[in-house]
């Protein structure tokens, strides 16, 4: 039997604060949609399955192919990129609803800043001298360079944040995503020059110590960062700061 | 006197508005960076293969020189010699600098930066970071923005859409009405200069390789305000990406610098796997055609000759408008370093594994040559004078562009990894321009009279509120995917006349219809679809521009393909024979028995083709559509030719 339809239940929110409520959308079949193009179909017909016309569902997305990380969202339960979830391989109904972890801003949008502001408190970048020409970068070997490559593919998508039991709506935990970017940028040559400050960024209160080890980020990874490996090594790390700084200081 | 403070708004987070922001605030200029979304998921994120630099680490002989005149001759000579030049010889600065600010690029044993092919060249040019470069150098330009943010010199205003300059009496661009995607407020911005980095106009057509974004909004607003738009025509078809409802995935170009191969089965009948059909059975048509360049013949021309095979020959995969990119001869662990991204996406959207599988691809529209008219000054000397208030500057003073935004770097057709190298030129390039520019102001932006302003955010706030009354019978996102259909349909790989007469049709109708749009969301918080139907009437007048600078112009050129006037080249021809007419030429009239048959014929109408087409196209907006004129191309460097790449 061929399919025909596409039935879609999504969780919708008017404002922050507002109450949430249920559309169920059916959307004729078409091959390789994904969830986008989905909610694209709803936008060109606003019609709810028992026939009541309502605004189009609000979401965010930008490249629809996994790099911007803009179209997080909970599918079937699981935090994802609505982009590459395909129709074909989900369960009908599908059921869309705001990641939980972010506040809502509207239906499936939510504002997830928590994020870059954390990257600021690590000092996320390196302290280049400035942007005229002085001559070549640090040489390195191609193995750290993959090192660094596999972490350097966050996107801040959120995905680690909204699976992590550690991480809450009104909590300052920073999370995995956050103590990744950390050993990234610990991992450069001259990033290496400025790595205590960041340490000692994810040794405040909601830093590392505040892992409970649920392992649970790595799972949800859409790009497959070695996240765990990330903890272990900045545990290990603020460790030792921890013990410089009593002998230190 | 005391020095007054200058501001500068920058519109857009990709490449150029990042880079530009971070050159500006060195010079302790403040910046308002306005972006739709987090600066960190902009379009430049798509951006694959890699970034051009002629820094020859493989003792090839490269050098930015051949840069320079292998993307003059990828754009069929329609870019600004001096610019490109200028470009080309600042790209190996900007790879370094890209390299210490952390871009994780792919390197040599010995550690320093690797260098693999691309399109329209024989030289190892492109640097790279697996195939997520754009990503990759977004994430480092993000990342220095963030710290002069951190320092107080950058104001994000991330979900804010730019919706038009404010223009004094005088026609002086004074700053900018922005919107503000959650609250849905208007508000206007006093400043010193804007620069618009807003990326292209790739959701003109219902499907293409761009993001969401890229509707080419804030580029028709500045068209509407009076800023000239030039070469619209030009508007790249990427010859590989995986065809999609919602979006054409790019499958970068980098899959043939690493050895990919395209091919159809001989036999169009033949319905084997593959990996089944021997190799005396399949037509590999790029590397038949064009020996000397194979897979990696410039896009327009690939492109091209994907279209002829399916379309013409009738050779597609099952029947099927695709072709066949093949990676399975190459080592697993080596697709996996140097490719991983794209094999990914490939992965994910498709469920097979391009290293046992040929991918199946087709052509997708992916860039636009043309954009903003924008200025700049030459050294005298071939090159750019780079402190010149000049650069970058549209025709409309203090309102500037950058990236892809604008149109002068890339002629009829971009060479692949050269787009990541001109948006982040030129947003470097703006820099000191722009802040000479605020410093030679006769008034800085707090002394403008604020009734300026209030009228510029009333105007926006009337116009947003006649959007929301709108209650018509049209869906706007529906009839937006209609636009984009006609223009799929007529303005692509191949052009006739008599289809774009009907797509100019096709768009008054559009137009027309436009008035019935209803407003299907009326609220003010978070709500995109008033800021979207705004979208969808500057998409409507863009689309114009490319249409008719299409239908005007009367020649094959680049991306720029009518059939009607293919000056049809010889088999054997040799461009240099070329040069040698013109040479002769001076010694008195050109004798036919000196070049093999047909030949001189072919050079002569080339000859009288260039005088008549070699210029720049111009729109200018008046009674409700463009008006077209033409302006000459600085060839100051390079004689142009016919381009070869057999």
């Amino acid at each position: 039997m061929t399919r025909e339809t596409i039935a879609l239940k999504i969780k919708r929110q008017d404002a922050p604060g507002a109450k949430p409520y249920w559309n169920v959308f059916k959307l004729p079949y078409l091959p390789h949609a994904n969830v986008i193009s989905c909610l694209q179909e709803i936008q060109r017909n606003p019609v709810t399955a028992d026939g009541k016309t309502v605004t189009p569902v609000t979401w965010d997305c930008n490249c629809l192919e996994e790099v911007c990380g803009s179209c997080t969202m909970l599918i079937n339960g699981r935090v994802r990129q609505a982009c590459t979830a395909l129709v074909d391989i989900l369960e009908d109904p599908i059921v869309l609803k705001p990641m939980s972890k972010f506040p809502v801003v509207r239906d499936l949008q939510v504002d997830r800043s928590r994020m870059f502001e954390n990257l600021k408190k690590i000092k996320g970048w390196i302290e280049i001298d400035g942007s005229y020409d002085i001559g070549e970068g640090p040489v390195f070997p191609e193995k750290i360079r993959e090192k660094a490559y596999a972490l350097s593919q966050c996107m801040t998508c959120g995905c680690c944040l909204e699976a992590c039991p550690q991480f809450t709506l009104t909590n300052d935990f920073m999370g995995a995503a956050t103590f990744s970017q950390v050993r990234y940028f610990n991992l450069h040559p001259t990033g290496a020059m400025n790595k205590e400050e960041r340490l000692e960024a994810v040794m405040k209160s909601g830093g590392i110590a505040d892992c409970g080890n649920a392992q649970v980020c790595v799972e949800v990874c859409p790009k497959k960062i070695p996240l765990t490996e990330s903890i272990a090594e900045i545990g290990r790390e603020t460790t030792l700061q921890l013990l410089k700084n009593l002998v230190l200081k | 006197m005391p020095k007054r403070e200058k501001k500068i708004i920058v519109i857009g987070g990709g490449l150029a508005g990042l880079s530009a922001t971070m050159k500006i605030c060195e010079f302790k200029v403040k910046v308002t960076l306005v972006s739709f979304q987090p600066v960190k998921r902009s379009h430049s994120v798509c951006a694959q293969g890699g970034i051009n630099a002629a820094i020859d680490t493989k003792g090839e002989g490269d050098s930015p020189e051949i840069h320079f005149y292998d993307t003059v001759k990828g754009g069929d000579f329609l870019a600004h010699q001096p610019l490109v030049r200028d470009m080309c010889h600042q790209g190996p600065a900007i790879i370094r600098l890209m390299d210490r600010m952390g871009v994780a690029f792919n390197r040599t044993p010995e550690g320093h930066l690797d260098f693999r092919r691309f399109g329209g060249t024989l030289y190892s040019r492109t640097a790279f970071a697996g195939a997520t470069t754009g990503q990759q150098l977004v994430y480092a330009l993000d990342e220095q923005v963030r710290r002069h943010e951190r320092d107080g010199l950058v104001q994000k205003l991330e979900w804010h859409e730019y919706l038009g300059a404010v223009v004094d009496g005088a026609g002086v661009c004074r700053g900018a009405v922005v919107h503000d995607l959650r609250a849905g407020n208007i508000f206007a911005i006093a400043a010193d200069a804007v620069v618009l980095a807003t990326g292209g106009p790739g959701q003109l057509y219902a499907r293409s390789t761009n993001s969401t974004v890229c509707t080419g909004s804030a580029a028709a607003s500045a068209y509407h305000q009076g800023a000239k738009y030039a070469n619209g025509e030009f508007f790249q078809i990427h010859p590989t990406a995986i065809p999609g409802q919602d979006k054409l995935r790019l499958m970068s170009e980098s899959a043939r610098g690493e050895g990919g191969r395209i091919w159809v089965p001989r036999d169009p009948g033949d319905n084997r796997d593959p990996l089944k059909i021997p190799e005396e059975d399949r037509y590999y048509f790029l590397e038949e055609n064009h020996p000397l360049f194979g897979n990696l013949v410039p896009r327009d021309v690939a492109s091209r000759e994907i279209y002829d095979v399916v379309y013409n020959r009738k050779l597609g995969v099952g029947g099927q408008p695709m072709v066949y990119l093949d990676l399975t001869h190459q080592p697993p662990e080596l697709l996996e370093r140097r490719l991983g991204g794209i094999i990914d996406i490939y992965r994910k959207f498709t469920g097979q594994d391009p290293s046992r599988v040929p991918m199946k691809i087709f052509p997708a529209v992916h860039y636009s040559m043309g954009g903003l008219w924008v200025d700049y000054e030459g050294d005298g000397h071939g090159m750019i004078d780079h402190k010149s208030p000049r650069n970058q500057m549209t025709s409309i003073p203090g309102l500037y562009a950058a990236g892809e935004v604008d149109y002068q770097y890339h002629g009829a057709n971009r060479l692949g990894a050269n787009s990541l190298l001109s948006c982040i030129y030129t947003g470097l390039l703006i820099g000191p321009g722009v802040v000479r520019y605020c410093d030679n102001l006769d008034k800085g932006h707090d002394a403008v009279p604020s009734s300026l302003f209030d009228q510029a955010k009333k105007n926006w706030d009337n116009r947003f509120a006649e959007i929301k009354r709108m209650n018509g019978r049209e869906n706007p996102y529906a009839l937006h995917r209609e636009l984009g259909d006609l223009l799929l349909t007529n303005v692509l790989i191949v052009r006739e006349n008599k289809k774009l007469l009907e797509t100019l049709d096709g768009i008054d109708g559009i137009e027309a219809r436009f008035k019935d749009i209803k407003c299907l969301d009326t609220s003010d918080w978070s709500n995109p679809t008033p800021s979207f139907i705004n979208q969808l009437y500057n998409m409507v007048h863009l689309s114009r521009i490319i249409a008719k600078g299409a239908l005007l112009r009367d020649e094959c050129r680049g991306a720029h393909y009518k059939p009607e006037f293919d000056l049809n080249q010889p088999d054997r021809f040799d461009p240099h024979e070329f040069i040698d007419y013109l040479e002769k030429k001076h010694y008195g009239p050109p004798r036919e028995e000196d070049y093999p048959p047909g030949h001189l014929a072919y050079m002569q109408r080339f000859e009288a083709n260039e005088e008549e087409w070699l210029k720049t196209t111009i729109a200018q907006y008046k009674n409700n559509g463009p008006e077209i004129s033409y302006e000459a191309v600085d060839l100051s460097l390079v004689t142009p030719r016919p381009r070869k790449y057999d």
